[in-house]
């Protein structure tokens, strides 16, 4: 593996402060899975750390991945990404981490804020593998609901909203007690308090979850130990109660990581 | 062309290594990197039981730099012995092993745990707490300091580079005491102590409050202290701190190093190690350098 430089395809604005951007990437694209991300560096030399990018996308023939992100503020590594427009170079490492494993069952897709773009990719992995449509259930902040309508393709959406703009009033939960919904797995992905819910669901209906979980990255390949989350059990590689996000993650089973 | 060198009768293939804590095991970066193609590869710290290390945020991008407060977790010697240990033993670069304690007898156990094994240098890093003492670093007392150098080097098989802190009001005072206590060798920098404070939220950005500073940033005061201690002692030195690229490493052996470790690069360009010795040897051959050692401590006073 090495750092490769892609070409930027397209950027688009989705409103909010959240970027679409589409890389010409044929390495990091082929080998791309839902769930993994690339680290992502900006042009400043004075910003050493790269940022950890989830996969929204990728198309192994087209040779192409996208990334959707939001900018954090004013002098951030990610307004840097934001100036980029087509035909100007990015530099990246990937794709890292595990992914999310595609198993059999009715799946219930949930992602929250801007862990909404893996889910994108995961539910149409689901799609293409199963030829069957998912559940989403989305929670955003207010308005815009991005990305929303590329979801409906593969699967029905239900949409939470915080300040009660779109869908439910209230959390992803909220939506999927008022709308009866039902899995055989859970995927996550979003802010720990969400998390937090779905493990607390799975519970409840005693089904497995998978958690896409965030850590502050500076190797991304399992080496700095800067990334790390709590574990219930001693994990098998550090010896001690907590595991690498970047290797050993992101994506993980609620039971295994502790969110107290 | 010669670009080996030798510190306390270990010869390396070149002058450069990895700084602890950066690099892992060398088993997460060899998917980048040949590890045959370096000097040596230094490990992160270990320690005689495992150690959780401090509760996450560990890290905080700064300008030209980057704060870490890791809390040296790590899985324990005995882990270290028998995974990653026979993993580097696969390649053809030497391996020194960083050792952290909380106590003079947590370093000394961990050195003897280490004395069967197939590890060429021992890298003792002394900005640990004292745990016995309240917390202050072994690293920044000269008493200290010696103490646990001579109790280390009674207790090793390999030769004991003694890695220094540069959060002291004079580097060479503690360079004299671990040469005094029977040190073979001296690294530095590790990491200056920082602080960083989000303004949105009043809070530190770090759970540990302060972390270490590492990158670009120290470098300029990573080769004064390498210079200062270069002068004062006659140990060899692996000197690190902020190099990012073949110049910076020659500035730090110019400045008295003879072997140099590259850290925070590594998470910037995960293959910087192999550029910096390309760089090195590309420098040998434009300025008809024939032995790397003949640039230590080459700057002109
Ligand atoms: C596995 C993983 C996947 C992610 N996927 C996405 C995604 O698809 N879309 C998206 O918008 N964001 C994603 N994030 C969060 C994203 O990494 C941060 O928002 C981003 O790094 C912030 O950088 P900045 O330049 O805006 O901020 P700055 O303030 O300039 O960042 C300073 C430093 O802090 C780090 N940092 C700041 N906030 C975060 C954070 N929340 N998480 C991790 N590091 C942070 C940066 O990486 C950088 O090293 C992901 C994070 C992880 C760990
Ligand atoms: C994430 C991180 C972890 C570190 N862990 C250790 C460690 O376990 N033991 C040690 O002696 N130094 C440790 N260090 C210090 C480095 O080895 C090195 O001395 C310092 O970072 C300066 O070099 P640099 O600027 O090239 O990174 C660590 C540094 C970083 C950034
Ligand atoms: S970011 Fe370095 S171990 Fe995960």
């Amino acid at each position: 593996m090495e750092k490769t430089v892609g070409k930027i395809l397209r950027q688009d604005a989705l409103g909010g402060n959240v970027f679409s951007m589409e890389i010409e990437a044929p390495e990091v694209a082929s080998q791309a899975g839902a769930g993994q991300f690339v680290n992502v560096y900006t042009k400043d030399a004075s910003k050493l750390l790269p940022r950890p990018i989830s996969f929204c996308g990728f198309d192994a023939d087209k040779g192409t991945i996208r990334l959707v992100y939001r900018v954090t503020g004013k002098g951030t590594g990610t307004e840097e990404f934001s100036s980029l427009g087509a035909g100007d170079r990015i530099s990246l490492v990937g794709p890292l981490g595990n992914g999310f494993p595609l198993l059999n069952g009715t799946p219930l897709l949930i992602g929250g804020g801007i862990g909404i773009p893996p889910m994108l990719a995961l539910g149409k992995n689901f799609y293409e593998r199963t030829g069957r449509r998912v559940r989403f259930v989305l929670g955003y902040r207010g308005l815009p609901l991005f990305l929303k309508e590329e979801f409906e393709p593969y699967g029905d959406v239900f949409v939470s909203t915080d300040d009660g703009s779109g869908g439910t009033h209230g959390t992803v939960i909220d939506a999927v007690k008022e709308n009866g919904l039902s899995a055989d797995i859970l995927y996550a992905c979003g802010p720990v308090p969400m998390l937090r819910g779905v493990k607390a669901l799975s519970q409840e209906w005693g089904i497995t979850a998978y958690l896409s979980m965030e850590g502050r990255m500076a190797c991304g390949v399992g080496a700095c130990l800067a990334c790390v989350c709590k574990t219930t059990k001693t994990d098998a590689h550090s010896k001690v109660k907590n595991a690498r996000v970047c290797v050993d993650g992101p994506v993980f089973k609620a039971e295994e990581v502790d969110l107290s | 062309m010669n670009t080996s060198v030798t510190i306390a009768g270990v010869t390396m293939k070149n002058p450069v290594t990895t700084a602890s804590g950066t690099f892992g095991s060398g088993q997460e970066y060899s998917k980048f990197v040949d590890l045959n193609r370096l000097g040596a590869v230094t490990t992160k710290g270990v320690a005689i039981v495992p150690w959780e290390g401090n509760e996450t945020v560990r890290i905080a991008e700064t300008y030209g730099g980057m704060l870490n407060a890791i809390g040296l977790q790590n899985p324990g010697v005995d882990v270290f012995l028998e995974r990653d240990l026979p993993f580097l033993k696969q390649y053809d670069t030497k391996v020194i092993v960083n050792v952290c304690g909380h106590s003079v007898d947590e370093y000394v156990e961990c050195v003897k745990r280490l004395s069967e094994a197939p590890v060429d240098l021992l890298e003792i890093n002394i900005s640990c707490p004292n745990v016995k003492q309240g917390g202050i670093t072994f690293g920044t007392a000269p008493k200290m300091a010696e103490l646990v150098t001579r109790k280390v080097k009674e207790a090793a098989a390999q030769p004991v580079i003694m890695k220094l802190t540069p959060n002291v009001t004079d580097i060479t005072e503690i360079a004299r005491a671990v040469e005094a206590g029977g040190a073979d060798g001296i690294s530095l920098i590790n990491t200056l102590t920082g602080m960083k404070i989000d303004t949105k939220t009043r809070k530190f950005v770090l759970a540990n409050q302060t972390g270490g500073l590492s990158g670009p940033a120290i470098h300029p005061v990573a080769v004064r202290m390498c210079y200062q201690v270069h002068k004062a002692v006659g140990l060899p030195i692996i000197g690190m701190g902020g190099i990012m690229n073949a110049q910076d490493a020659l500035e730090m052996i110019l400045a008295g190093a003879t072997m140099v470790a590259a850290g925070t690069v590594n998470f910037v360009e995960p293959d910087a190690t192999v550029k910096i010795i390309e760089g090195i040897e590309a420098y040998m051959e434009e300025n008809h350098i024939d032995e790397i050692s003949s640039l230590v401590g080459a700057v002109e006073d």
